[in-house]
C-alpha cells in the first residue's frame, strides 16, 4: 500500500490556520506522481468503447465478427454481456451500462473491446457493425413533457413546485426576466481512465479517478453481479474533477472486460471521448419575475425552471432541488413561488458540477436585482446590503439559518476593496488579446458585483457519512479514508488537522480504497473539510483520549492531569514526561463514522429543512468590452467569501482563484455546443476555456471567518462558491458596459453585436 | 544523407538536403511532406488519417531559415512561426510577424512552419491572408522540375492545392514594403484560438496601393481587390492628409463585401462579414495613422 | 539496428524505441514505450500543453511531434528538469506558492516555465502570461502559477546578488 508520508521535527510542521504545502506536491512537480491514465500492468490489454453516432436510435442489429477476428482483440462484449444488473446511476438507475436496443444521446456505448495494443482496440471498434433504425432526438427541454417518453422513467425527471408564504403578494414594483445558461463542460484535464485487475477468486481490483469510491463501488458491484466486497475500487491519481466524475464512466466496461478476459485491463478516454462520457452542467432556461416595495424590500419572488438534465437522470434531482432552493439568491424573500422541473431529453446527459444548480440561477437572480435597483432608482450593492439574508431569516424553503450567514459582511468588504485594475494599453491587455483587434479608444469598461450561495453538504434528509481511522503508532499517525482527493487538497488539511489535535509531525494518510474503510461520501458539495476532515478529528480526538488514559492508568496519574503537546505527553501536577513515540509503541486506534446534523426532504410544497448549512459568496468584475467586435477581456476579479474558518490559506486562495477561473469560462466562452443532440465542439481546439491571457488576478477583498457551529475547527466548505457568483458578477460588468439585457452565458460576440439576437 | 526506416510496411525518411528530400518524395504513392506536423498530427492521434510513408523536411537546409535579396524576402518553407515572430521578420514583414504570434500557442510556433500553414491550406491559416496581400509566390520543387505559383493560385479550395505528387514547397517569396502592416484577427478567446475572421492590410508607398487579404470568410485566398483599388487613389502617398471617415467607411463595406463566409460551430457568416468590416476600418485607420506620421 | 528500431536522446540518454508504430507521437512514445509518464495526455491536440517538452531548448507539444522526426535532438522532458531527487527552482515554487492543485497541468508548465526563464530571466507578468498561454490549468485559475514565476525569479535575482 503507498501513502504519503512527510517527516519533520516536532512541533515545526504546519497546523491549522498555516500554509501547509501539499505532501504529493513533490511527486506532482516532478511527474513521478501516478495519475489514472499512468496505470500500467505487465499483462494488462487495452480497452476501449464503441459509441453511438445518433441522438435518438434503435439498434436493429450489432455484428462482432469481424472485431473479434482482428488480431490481437481478446473480447467484443454487448449489452447483452453485463452479467449484473444492465443499468447503473447515482440517484436513479436508468442509464444502460451498454445500449441495449436503444440509443439515447450521442456517444452512448454501445459495445466495448480488450485488445493487446490500442491501434488493435481502434481497428477493432471500426470493424463493428452496428444497424441503427435513426430516430428523430428529442431535443427541446420545454416541450418535452409534451412529447412521447424516451425513456421508460419519463422524460420528466423531477418537478419541485416551491410555494413559501402568502401567494397573494403583489409588490410595488416588478420586474420580469428570461434567462439561459448554456452547457458547461467540467474540463477536467485528466481524461477518464483507470484499470480493472481480476483476481483468481472471481473478485476485482478497480483502479480508477474518481470522487465517490463507495457509490462507484456499490454500482459496479451490482452491474458485475458481484457482493459488493467483491470489487475493491482503490483512487486511482485524479486529473481534475469538478463533479464530472460523480458518475460513473468506464468502471463497469474495465471490470466486465477484465473478468472476460482474466487480464488487467486498462482504459483511457480521448479529449473527444471525455466530452461524450461525463454529465455536464445542466443548461438552463429562466423565468423570473421579482416583486418589491418601493423602499427595495424583497417581497415576492417568482420563477419558473427548467434544467435540461438529458438522456439520463444522473444527480439532476438534486441539482434541481438546489436551483430551486436558492432560486431567490441570499436575500431576505417572504413569499415565492418557484416552479422548478429537470426534464430528460436526447441531449448528453448533464448532472455535477462545481456550484450543482445554483450557478444557473444565481446568474439568473442577480441579473433581476440588478434589473430591480435600476427600477427602484437605487444604487445595486444598496439594494443587496438592504435584503441580504442574516442569521435567523428563513430561506424560501421555510428552514431557518441557524448558523452563520456574514452576508452583508461579504458585500461590504467585496464592494469595498479598492481596484487595482489599470487602464490597459498593451493589445495584449485588451479584448481580443494577441489578435490585435481593439486599440484603447475601441474599449468601453463596465463594473458590476454580484453575490451567490448554496448549502454545503447533501441534502434532504440524504444520509451522509464518513468514516475515518486513525491510529497512532511510534509517535507516527497513519490515517485511513476513502476521500477522493481530486486536487483540492484534502490530503494537505488531514495532515494539519491530525497535528493539530494530537501534537504529531509525522502523518501517513493511506491511499483511499473501498478495502480498507467505510464509505467517506462524495468530494462534491463543498463537504469533503467538514465531513471527512471531521471524521479523522474525531477519530484523532478518540486517540488521543485513549491514549492519555492508558498512560494514566499505567502511571496511575489522573487523565485530566496530563496534556499532550508538541510530541510530548507531560502531567500538569509535574514528574511526568513521556515521548509520544515512546509512549505509542503499543498502537492506539479509533475509528469513527462522521454525520452532520439530519436535514429532512423537502414537502409537497418545497418546504423543509433541507439543507445543513451555507457558503456565501461576492464577487466583482471590471471588464473591458470592445462593443462592436462584441470581444471581452475581464480585466479584475475581487472576491469576499463566507469561510467560516481559514485552515490553510494558501490553498484557500488556490480554490477561490481557481473556481473563479470557471466562472469567467462560463461567462465569456465556454459552451458545449449541441444542435439535435450532438455535440459540435467535442475538443479543447474549439471547446474553449480560459487561458492565462484571458484569466484576469483575483483581488480577495475579505475570508470572513465567523465559526460555523458543527463544522470542525469551525471550517465552511469554499470550493463551490467562487464558481458560483463569479459568472453572474463578469456578465453583469458586461451588461454595465453595454447598456445590454444580455441574458445569457456565455456572453457570445453576436450577443454583443447583434444584441436582437440577429446571428 | 537519406536516414530512412521502416514499420509496418510505412517508411519515416528525415530528409538532410533538398535533392534527398525530393528523390524521397518521388515514388508511388507519394509520401506524405512533413514540416512541423502540428496539423498532421492532430489527425493521425485521433486516428482520422492513416499514415503513410513520411517525408521530414524541416532539416533540409535550403527550406530552413530566410534571407533577404533587394526588396525580396526569401523565406524557407520550414522556417517557425517563432523565427518569424521573435526576429528582424517583424520590421521586414510586420503583419506576418503579428499574424506569426497569433498562430496556437508558443509550444506549437516553435515547430509549426510557415510551409506547413500554407499546404493545409486552412480558410483559417493566419498567416494566409497576410500572404495574399504580399502576393507571396511560392517556390515547388520536385526531382524533376521547379515552378513558381502565387499563393492564390496554389491554394483552391478548403484544404485543396495544386501541389503535385512529388512536389514540395521549398519557399516563399514576400517583398519587403515600404509602407505600415497591420494584421488582426477575432477569435472568442484572448489566446490560442482559431481565427472566426482575421485580415491584413499592407500599405505600399513605392506601388502607392493599399492591399487588403482576408482570411477565415473564404474557402480560399481572398484579396479585396475592390476596396484596394477605391482606397489606394484616395492617399495622399507623401504623407499628410488621410481620406475621410466616409471614404475610410466605403472602404470598410467593400472590405466586407469581398468576405464570402459560412455559418459554422465557430461563428456566423453575419458575424464574420461584421468583423470584417470592423477591423478594416480600424486596421486602416492604424496604417493611415502611421502613414501619415512619416 | 532492425528497421523498425530508432533512438532519441532523452534527458542525455540515448533510448532505443523498437517495434514502433507509424505515426507515433512523442508523447505516445515517451509514455507507452519509455517509460516517461511525466508528460501528460489531456487532449492530444496540442491545446493543453500538458505534455510538453523541450526539444533542443524550445518548448513543444510532444503529442505533435511525430517522434521520429526528433531522433538526434535533445529531448528534455519534465523527468530531466532536476538532478536526481532534486527539485529545481521552478518545481520548488510551483509547491512553495500552492501552483500545484490536482497536478495534471504541471509537468507541462514546469517545462513552460523554465524554458521562459532561460531565455527571459526577468518576465513581466504580461509576458508570463503569454509564455504560459499554450498551457491549461483547469484548477488554479493561473494566478498561483503567476506568483510561483514571480518566486522564482526573485530567488534567481537574490542567487545572483549574492554571488
Amino acid at each position: 500500500m503507498t501513502g504519503t508520508r512527510v517527516a519533520r521535527r516536532t512541533g515545526t510542521a504546519p497546523r491549522i490556520g498555516e500554509s501547509a504545502r501539499r505532501p504529493d506536491g513533490v511527486p506532482k512537480a516532478t511527474g513521478s506522481f501516478s495519475f489514472s491514465s499512468d496505470l500500467r500492468h505487465d499483462r494488462m490489454l487495452w480497452g476501449g468503447t464503441l459509441r453511438s453516432p445518433h441522438p435518438s436510435a434503435r439498434i436493429r442489429s450489432v455484428q462482432i465478427g469481424e472485431a473479434v477476428a482482428v488480431t490481437g482483440v481478446h473480447a467484443v462484449l454487448l449489452s447483452d454481456d453485463v452479467p449484473g444488473q444492465k443499468v447503473f446511476g447515482l440517484e436513479h438507475r436508468d442509464q444502460p451500462v451498454l445500449a441495449g436496443d436503444v440509443v439515447r444521446y450521442e456517444g452512448e456505448p454501445i459495445a466495448i473491446v480488450a485488445a493487446d495494443h490500442p491501434e488493435a482496440v481502434r481497428t477493432a471498434l471500426r470493424a463493428i457493425v452496428v444497424d441503427y433504425e435513426v430516430l428523430t432526438p428529442v431535443v427541446d427541454p420545454m416541450t418535452v413533457e409534451e412529447t412521447e417518453s424516451i425513456h421508460p422513467d419519463g422524460n420528466l425527471i423531477r418537478r419541485i413546485h416551491l410555494r413559501h408564504g402568502s401567494q397573494d403578494v403583489v409588490g410595488d414594483v416588478q420586474v420580469e426576466g428570461t434567462y439561459e445558461v448554456a452547457m458547461q463542460d467540467q474540463a477536467f484535464l485528466g481524461p477518464e481512465s483507470g484499470m480493472a485487475v481480476p483476481a483468481d477468486d472471481g473478485s476485482i481490483d478497480l483502479y480508477v479517478a474518481t470522487q465517490w469510491l463507495h457509490s462507484d463501488r456499490d454500482q459496479v458491484a451490482d452491474c458485475m453481479g458481484l457482493d459488493p466486497e467483491k470489487v475493491r475500487l482503490t483512487l486511482a491519481g485524479v486529473g481534475g474533477a469538478f463533479g464530472a466524475r460523480e458518475d460513473l464512466s468506464l468502471h463497469v466496461h474495465l471490470c466486465m472486460l477484465a473478468q472476460h478476459t482474466g487480464r488487467p485491463v486498462k482504459m483511457v478516454y480521448s479529449r473527444e471521448e471525455s466530452f461524450h462520457g461525463h454529465v455536464h452542467r445542466h443548461p438552463a432556461q429562466m423565468w423570473y419575475r421579482h416583486h418589491a416595495d418601493r423602499d427595495g424590500t424583497l417581497v415576492r419572488v417568482e420563477a419558473r425552471l427548467i434544467l435540461d438534465g438529458g438522456a439520463y437522470a444522473s444527480s439532476s434531482s438534486a441539482v434541481i432541488a438546489n436551483a430551486t432552493c436558492f432560486a431567490a439568491g441570499p436575500y431576505r424573500v417572504p413569499s415565492a413561488e418557484i416552479n422548478g422541473a429537470a426534464v430528460r431529453t436526447n441531449n448528453p446527459p448533464c448532472g455535477a458540477m462545481r456550484g450543482f444548480g445554483a450557478v444557473q440561477t444565481c446568474f439568473a437572480h442577480e441579473a433581476q436585482m440588478d434589473r430591480l435597483a435600476k427600477a427602484l432608482g437605487m444604487d445595486p450593492v444598496e439594494l443587496r446590503l438592504h435584503n441580504a439574508l442574516v442569521p435567523g431569516d428563513k430561506l424560501l424553503t421555510g428552514q431557518t439559518i441557524t448558523g452563520t450567514a456574514p452576508v452583508a459582511e461579504v458585500i461590504r468588504t467585496c464592494a469595498e476593496h479598492p481596484s487595482a485594475a489599470a487602464i490597459a494599453t498593451d493589445p495584449l491587455e485588451l479584448p481580443g488579446g494577441t489578435g490585435r483587434t481593439a486599440d484603447p479608444g475601441h474599449v468601453v469598461r463596465g463594473e458590476a458585483l454580484a453575490l451567490g450561495f448554496k448549502n454545503l453538504m447533501f441534502s434532504e434528509g440524504f444520509d451522509d457519512s464518513s468514516e475515518a481511522s486513525c491510529r497512532l503508532l511510534d509517535g507516527v499517525a497513519t490515517i485511513t479514508s476513502a476521500c477522493a482527493e481530486v486536487g483540492q487538497g484534502f490530503v494537505t488539511v488531514v495532515q494539519q488537522i491530525v497535528r493539530e489535535v494530537l501534537g504529531v509531525d509525522e502523518v501517513v494518510l493511506l491511499q483511499a480504497s473501498t478495502a480498507d474503510v467505510g464509505s467517506a461520501g462524495s468530494t462534491s458539495a463543498s463537504r469533503q473539510t467538514w465531513m471527512s476532515g471531521g471524521a479523522v478529528q474525531e477519530a484523532c480526538g478518540q486517540v488521543r483520549v485513549q491514549l492519555l488514559e492508558r498512560l494514566a492508568t499505567q502511571c496511575g496519574v489522573d487523565t485530566d492531569d496530563l496534556v499532550l503537546a508538541d510530541g510530548q505527553i507531560v502531567s500538569l501536577s509535574g514528574g511526568l514526561e513521556v515521548d509520544l513515540a515512546v509512549a505509542t509503541e503499543e498502537p492506539v486506534e479509533a475509528s469513527v463514522v462522521f454525520r452532520h446534523a439530519p436535514t429532512w426532504p423537502l414537502d409537497e410544497h418545497g418546504q423543509g429543512s433541507a439543507h445543513v448549512a451555507f457558503a456565501f459568496s461576492a464577487h466583482r468584475a471590471i471588464v473591458d468590452v470592445d462593443t462592436e467586435l462584441g470581444l471581452v477581456k475581464v480585466v479584475e476579479l475581487t472576491t469576499s467569501q463566507d469561510v467560516g474558518r481559514v485552515l490553510n490559506p494558501m490553498q484557500v486562495v488556490g480554490q477561490l482563484e481557481g473556481g473563479a477561473a470557471q466562472g469567467v469560462g462560463l461567462a465569456v466562452m465556454e459552451e458545449v455546443l449541441v444542435t439535435d443532440g450532438r455535440i459540435r465542439n467535442a475538443s479543447f481546439t474549439d471547446y474553449l476555456v480560459p487561458t492565462a491571457l484571458d484569466m484576469p488576478p483575483v483581488e480577495i477583498a475579505a475570508l470572513i471567518e465567523q465559526a460555523e457551529p458543527g463544522a470542525p475547527f469551525g471550517a465552511k466548505g469554499i470550493g463551490e462558491a467562487p464558481a458560483i457568483s463569479s459568472t453572474a458578477a463578469v456578465a453583469a460588468a458586461i451588461r454595465n458596459a453595454t447598456g445590454l439585457n444580455l441574458p445569457r452565458v456565455p456572453v457570445r460576440p453576436v450577443d454583443i453585436v447583434f444584441p436582437e439576437g440577429a446571428t | 544523407m537519406l536516414n530512412g526506416r521502416q514499420h509496418g510496411g510505412v517508411s519515416v525518411t528525415i530528409a538532410t538536403s533538398l535533392e534527398d528530400a525530393c528523390a524521397a518524395l518521388a515514388v508511388e504513392p507519394c509520401p506524405l511532406v512533413l514540416s512541423g506536423g502540428t496539423d498532421l498530427m492532430v489527425e493521425v492521434n485521433r486516428g482520422s488519417r492513416r499514415v503513410g510513408d513520411i517525408v521530414v523536411v524541416n532539416r533540409v537546409p535550403e527550406l530552413v531559415g530566410w534571407r533577404r535579396k533587394g526588396d525580396q524576402l526569401r523565406l524557407g518553407a520550414a522556417v517557425t512561426f517563432a523565427e518569424i515572430c521573435g526576429s528582424e521578420l517583424e520590421s521586414l514583414v510586420p503583419a506576418l510577424a503579428q499574424a506569426a504570434r497569433t498562430v496556437g500557442s508558443p509550444q506549437i510556433r516553435n515547430v509549426a512552419t510557415l510551409g506547413g500553414n500554407i499546404a493545409t491550406a486552412s480558410p483559417a491559416g493566419d498567416s494566409i491572408p497576410v500572404l495574399a496581400a504580399l502576393d507571396a509566390v511560392l517556390e515547388l520543387r520536385s526531382a524533376e522540375a521547379t515552378r513558381e505559383v502565387s499563393l492564390r493560385d496554389f491554394i483552391t479550395g478548403v484544404k485543396q492545392t495544386c501541389l503535385l505528387p512529388g512536389e514540395l514547397i521549398e519557399a516563399v517569396r514576400v517583398p519587403v514594403l515600404d509602407g505600415p502592416q497591420e494584421f488582426c484577427k477575432v477569435g472568442t478567446r484572448n489566446a490560442m484560438v482559431i481565427s472566426v475572421a482575421s485580415l491584413a492590410i499592407l500599405a505600399n508607398r513605392g506601388s502607392r496601393r493599399i492591399t487588403v487579404g482576408l482570411g477565415s470568410v473564404s474557402p480560399a485566398p481572398l484579396r479585396a481587390s475592390d476596396a484596394e483599388d477605391h482606397i489606394s487613389p484616395h492617399i495622399n502617398w507623401d504623407g499628410g492628409a488621410i481620406p475621410d471617415e466616409a471614404t475610410i467607411a466605403h472602404f470598410a463595406r467593400l472590405v466586407a463585401g469581398a468576405a464570402n463566409p459560412i455559418d459554422d460551430h465557430r461563428s456566423s457568416a453575419l458575424y464574420r462579414t461584421h468583423a470584417i468590416r470592423v477591423l478594416a476600418r480600424r486596421a486602416l485607420s492604424r496604417v493611415l495613422g502611421r502613414l501619415s506620421a512619416t | 539496428m532492425s528497421a523498425d528500431t530508432y533512438s532519441l536522446k532523452v534527458n542525455g540518454t540515448d533510448r532505443q524505441v523498437t517495434e514502433s508504430l507509424p505515426g507515433e507521437s512523442l508523447l505516445r512514445v515517451l509514455r507507452e514505450r519509455l517509460g516517461f509518464h511525466g508528460s501528460k495526455n489531456a487532449c492530444e491536440e496540442g491545446e493543453c500543453g500538458s505534455c510538453t517538452v523541450v526539444v533542443n531548448g524550445q518548448t513543444v507539444c510532444s503529442c505533435l511531434v511525430l517522434a521520429e522526426s526528433v531522433t538526434g535532438y535533445e529531448i528534455t522532458t519534465i523527468e530531466g528538469v532536476a538532478d536526481d531527487d532534486g527539485l529545481s527552482d521552478v518545481q520548488q515554487a510551483f509547491i512553495d506558492t500552492g501552483a500545484v492543485q490536482c497536478g495534471f497541468c504541471t509537468p507541462g508548465l514546469v517545462m513552460s516555465v523554465g524554458a521562459l526563464l532561460d531565455s527571459v530571466p526577468d518576465p513581466d507578468e504580461l509576458a508570463v502570461r503569454e509564455a504560459i498561454s499554450g498551457n491549461l490549468c483547469r484548477c488554479t485559475g493561473y494566478g498561483r502559477i503567476i506568483e510561483a514565476v514571480s518566486q522564482t525569479v526573485d530567488g534567481r535575482r537574490d542567487d545572483g546578488s549574492r554571488s
